[in-house]
C-alpha cells in the first residue's frame, strides 16, 4: 500500500486536511475542504500500517462499502471513499456537537430525557434497519444530535449491510464490538438480527436512567458470556421511584433471546413514543432476578437462544408492521365493519404487526379552542371508548393495540403527521360516501392516500349503498367529516 | 466504462436476447462472454453467430467445456450434455466451429481476469463451490477481480491482504462495490440454464470506474425455449429445468 503524508496542508484527493480532531484507536480524524463543497468536512484514514490490528482495516473496509449506501437525516452523509490501494479513507460530512459520550458524567438523567434520548436512537435505528443494515456498536459514543433534534449514528466499521458481503462475519473467530453493549447472540456469531441494535439500546437506556451498565464493564469472554444466562438487577431493585413502563421497555431489549425483544426498531419507538399505553407484563414488576434455578437451567440445558433460520433482515421488518387504521366515530357502521374486516385481513398475515386506531377530534379553525374544558374532554376520553370497542372483536392482545384520538384542524394532516412521526406501514381508511360532502370537504382519505409515506387501502363500500346517500344533506354533515 | 458479464448461455436465444436487452438497458458499453455458449440449448447458430458478432466489434470471449466438447469428443460429459453436444455439432457450420475451438481459456484485461471455470487450472473445468475453491483461484492469479461461470450459481468471494476468505451470495439488483484492499472472485450465473433456484436468465453488470458489480436477472420467454429443445428431439429433462431454475 502506498505510504501518504497525512498532516495539516496535506491535500489527498483535492482535500485539505486541516486540524486532527480526533486519533482514535482504529483511525484519525481530519477536518477537510474541497473547493466545490461547502459543507463541513471530516476525513476518516484509518491507522494501516505493520503491526497493527488487521480488524482495524478489514472494519474500515465494511465501512468504505457501508457507508456510501446509507442515506437520510440519520446518518453522516458521506462524499468519497479513498481508494484502498492508494489512500484509504472515507470524507462525511461533519456533524456539529459531541457525542452522547459527553453525558455520562450526568447520569442517571432524569426518565423523560432518557425516554427521549432513547426515542430519537430508535427512530435512527429505524431508519438504518429499513436500509438493511444493523449497526452493532450502538452506544454513547457512536450517536450525536443533530440541531434539529435527529440522533445521527455514527462509525460503521463493525455493521452488517444484509444485502453486502459480510467481510467480518468470516474473518474473525471473537466477536468484535464494545463489551458492555454487546448483545449475547453476537456471541454465538449471530451477526444478521436487526434486534441486537434493540438490546445495546436496552443497555444504554439502562445504564442512562440508573447510571449502572446492566452487564458490568467485564471485557473478557468469560465475563461477557455470562449475560447468556444471567439477566441484570431490575431497574426498580436500583432506583426505587423507576417507572413500571420504563422497566418494561428496558428488560423487554434486554431479554437474552431476541425473540423476545420487541420485533422491530420501530415498534421499539411506538412503545417509547406512547408510554401512557405501554401493556404492563410481569416484567414491569420484577423486584429481583431470576432465581438460580432459572440461570442454571438456561446455562447448563443447552443453548439459550434457539438457533433458528432467520429471513432477510428486510422480512423481518415486513413481518412485523405498524398498520394505522382511521376510523370515524361518526361514520356509519358499514364502513366501520368494513375496515375492521380490512384490518384483520393484514393483521392476520402479520403475526406481529400492531395496530393503533386514530380518530381525529376536528378542531375549528376560527374559534379558539377550549380542548380541555369539560366537553372537550368527555368527547376526547368518549372517542378512545369507541375506538376500542371497535377493535375489540379484533380480540388483540393489548401489547399490538393503541388508540390515539388527534386533535387538529385539518383531519388528512393530522393523520399523516401521525403516520410519519410513528413509522407506520400501512393506513387503512375509509373513504366518505357522501359525495356531496366530499365535493364540499376535500376527501380525506384521497389526501392520505397521495400524501401518504406508506401504504395506504382505502376502504369503500359498494356503491349500491353510496346512492342512497347520495346528494342528501343530513343534519349530520357538518360533524360527520372527520375521517 | 460498463460492462456486461455474461455467462454459460448454453443455446438459449430466448434468454440470451433478453439479457442483450437488459444490458443495454443498464447502459452496457462493453459485452464480455464467459465461456459455454451452445450444449443444452436448441439455437446454437444463433447464439454463435451473435458472439462471433460482438467479438467482432470488440467484445472479448472465453471458451468453456462445452465449446471445447464440440472440436474434442474427449471432454466427459453427462448423457444429457453428451446428447445435445452431438445433436450441436451437426448444427454448426465449419467457421463456427472454428471459432469455438480458437477461443482463449483465459483473458486478461487490465487487472481483470475473464475465465469460464476457474484460474488454476482452467483446462481442468473445476467448479468454485467454496471459499477453498475460490482460494485456489485467487492464488493462481495476480488479477484483482477474476470473473468466471460454470457452475450456474451467482456468488462472490473475497480474500483479503491476509489471506482470510469471504463468500457471499449477490442479491440481484444491489451492487457490491469492490473494494482494491482485497482481490475478489466474481461467480456470475447462467443466462441460458439458471441453477440457482431463480428461472430467470442471469449477467452482470460491472463499472470499471465505480468498481461495482451488480448481478441482474432478466426474465425471458420460458415456454419458447423449452419449446424448441424438444422439437429439436433433445432430452425433455433440458427443457423442464428451465422452468424451475435448477
Amino acid at each position: 500500500m502506498a505510504k501518504f503524508l497525512v498532516e495539516s496542508g496535506a491535500i489527498i484527493d483535492g482535500f485539505t486536511l486541516g486540524e486532527c480532531v480526533h486519533r482514535g484507536g482504529m483511525a484519525t480524524l481530519w477536518s477537510v475542504t474541497r473547493d466545490d463543497i461547502a459543507a463541513p468536512l471530516l476525513m476518516k484514514i484509518p491507522r494501516i500500517s505493520e503491526g497493527e490490528d488487521p480488524a482495524a482495516i478489514v472494519s474500515f473496509e465494511m465501512e468504505q462499502m457501508i457507508l456510501p449506501k446509507l442515506e437520510g437525516v440519520h446518518v453522516p452523509h458521506c462524499y468519497a471513499a479513498g481508494d484502498f490501494a492508494r489512500h484509504a479513507y472515507v470524507v462525511v460530512k461533519r456533524i456539529p456537537g459531541q457525542t452522547l459520550y459527553r453525558r455520562l458524567g450526568e447520569l442517571p438523567l432524569p426518565y423523560e430525557e432518557a425516554r427521549l434520548i432513547a426515542l430519537k436512537i430508535a427512530d435512527a435505528l429505524c431508519d438504518l434497519h429499513r436500509q438493511n443494515v444493523i449497526h452493532h456498536d450502538i452506544k454513547p459514543s457512536s450517536i450525536m444530535f443533530r440541531p434539529t433534534g435527529e440522533a445521527v449514528l455514527i462509525d460503521f466499521g463493525l455493521s452488517h449491510h444484509n444485502q453486502l458481503p459480510d467481510l467480518l462475519q468470516e474473518e474473525f473467530r471473537v466477536p468484535y464490538g464494545t463489551a458492555p453493549y454487546m448483545a449475547p447472540e453476537r456471541l454465538l456469531g449471530v451477526r444478521d438480527d436487526p434486534r441486537s441494535d434493540l438490546f445495546s439500546l436496552g443497555v444504554l437506556l439502562y445504564f442512562f436512567t440508573t447510571g449502572v451498565r446492566p452487564f458490568g464493564e467485564s471485557e473478557t469472554m468469560a465475563g461477557m458470556r455470562r449475560r447468556l444466562w444471567r439477566d441484570p438487577y431490575p431497574p426498580r431493585q436500583l432506583r426505587a421511584d423507576y417507572p413500571p413502563w420504563l422497566q418494561e421497555i428496558v428488560l423487554r431489549c434486554l431479554e437474552i433471546d431476541p425473540v423476545w425483544r420487541y420485533p422491530t426498531a420501530s415498534q421499539l419507538a411506538f412503545e417509547l413514543a406512547h408510554p401512557d399505553q405501554i401493556k404492563l407484563t410481569a416484567r414491569s414488576e420484577r423486584l429481583k432476578r431470576d432465581p438460580l434455578s432459572t440461570v442454571w437451567r438456561r446455562r447448563f440445558n443447552g443453548n439459550p437462544i434457539e438457533p433458528r433460520s432467520k429471513p432477510a433482515v428486510a422480512a423481518q421488518l415486513a413481518a412485523s408492521p405498524i398498520v394505522a387504521v382511521a376510523i370515524d366515530t361518526d361514520g356509519s357502521n358499514e364502513l366501520n365493519d368494513a375496515l375492521r374486516v380490512a384490518a384483520e385481513r393484514i393483521l392476520k398475515t402479520s403475526p406481529s404487526a400492531r395496530l393503533a386506531c386514530l380518530n381525529v377530534l376536528k378542531l375549528a379553525r376560527v374559534t379558539i379552542d377550549r380542548t380541555l374544558d369539560d366537553e372537550g374532554n368527555n368527547k376526547h376520553v368518549g372517542r378512545l371508548v369507541t375506538l376500542k370497542h371497535w377493535a375489540a372483536p379484533l380480540k388483540l392482545d393489548e401489547s399490538r393495540l393503541t388508540a390515539h384520538v388527534l386533535e387538529a384542524v385539518d383531519p388528512a394532516g393530522a393523520i399523516l403527521e401521525f403516520a410519519d412521526a410513528n413509522h407506520v406501514d400501512h393506513i387503512v381508511i375509509g373513504a366518505r360516501q357522501s359525495s356531496f360532502a366530499r365535493t364540499l370537504l376535500g376527501s380525506t382519505s384521497a389526501k392520505v392516500a397521495t400524501e401518504a409515506p406508506c401504504t395506504v387501502t382505502v376502504v369503500r363500500l359498494p356503491s349500491r349503498a353510496m346512492e342512497a346517500g347520495e346528494r342528501k344533506e343530513t343534519p349530520d354533515d357538518r360533524s360527520m367529516p372527520v375521517i | 466504462m460498463r460492462l456486461a458479464l455474461l455467462a454459460d448461455i448454453h443455446a438459449n436465444r430466448q434468454a440470451f436476447a433478453a439479457c442483450l436487452e437488459a444490458a443495454r438497458a443498464r447502459g452496457a458499453e462493453r459485452f464480455v462472454f464467459l465461456g459455454d455458449y451452445v450444449g443444452y440449448g436448441a439455437d446454437p447458430e444463433w447464439t454463435v453467430e451473435a458472439v462471433m458478432g460482438f467479438v467482432g466489434d470488440g467484445a472479448l470471449a472465453v471458451r468453456g467445456n462445452h465449446d471445447t466438447a464440440i472440436g474434442s469428443p474427449a471432454e466427459t460429459m453427462n448423457a444429457e450434455a453428451q446428447a445435445a453436444i452431438e445433436w450441436t455439432r451437426g448444427r454448426l457450420s465449419a467457421p463456427e466451429r472454428k471459432f469455438l475451438a480458437e477461443l482463449p481459456l483465459t483473458r486478461q484485461e487490465d487487472d481483470r481476469l475473464y475465465v469460464h471455470s476457474e484460474a488454476s487450472a482452467p483446462a481442468k473445468w473445476r467448479y468454485v463451490r467454496s471459499s477453498a475453491d475460490a482460494g485456489r483461484s485467487l492464488i493462481a492469479t495476480d488479477a484483482h477481480i477474476t470473473f468466471c461461470g460454470h457452475i450456474h450459481r451467482p456468488a462472490l468471494y473475497s480474500m483479503s491482504a491476509t489471506g482470510k476468505m469471504t463468500s457471499f451470495v449477490p442479491i440481484s439488483g444491489v451492487g457490491v462495490q469492490l473494494l482494491t484492499g482485497r482481490r475478489w472472485l466474481a461467480v456470475l450465473g447462467s443466462v441460458g440454464q439458471p441453477r440457482d433456484g431463480d428461472p430467470a436468465a442471469s449477467f452482470a453488470m460491472f463499472d470499471t470506474v465505480s468498481r461495482e458489480i451488480t448481478w441482474c436477472r432478466a426474465p425471458y420467454d420460458i415456454e419458447t425455449a423449452a419449446q424448441r429443445i424438444r422439437d429439436n428431439g433433445l432430452p425433455p429433462v433440458l427443457a423442464d429445468r428451465l422452468f424451475v431454475g435448477r
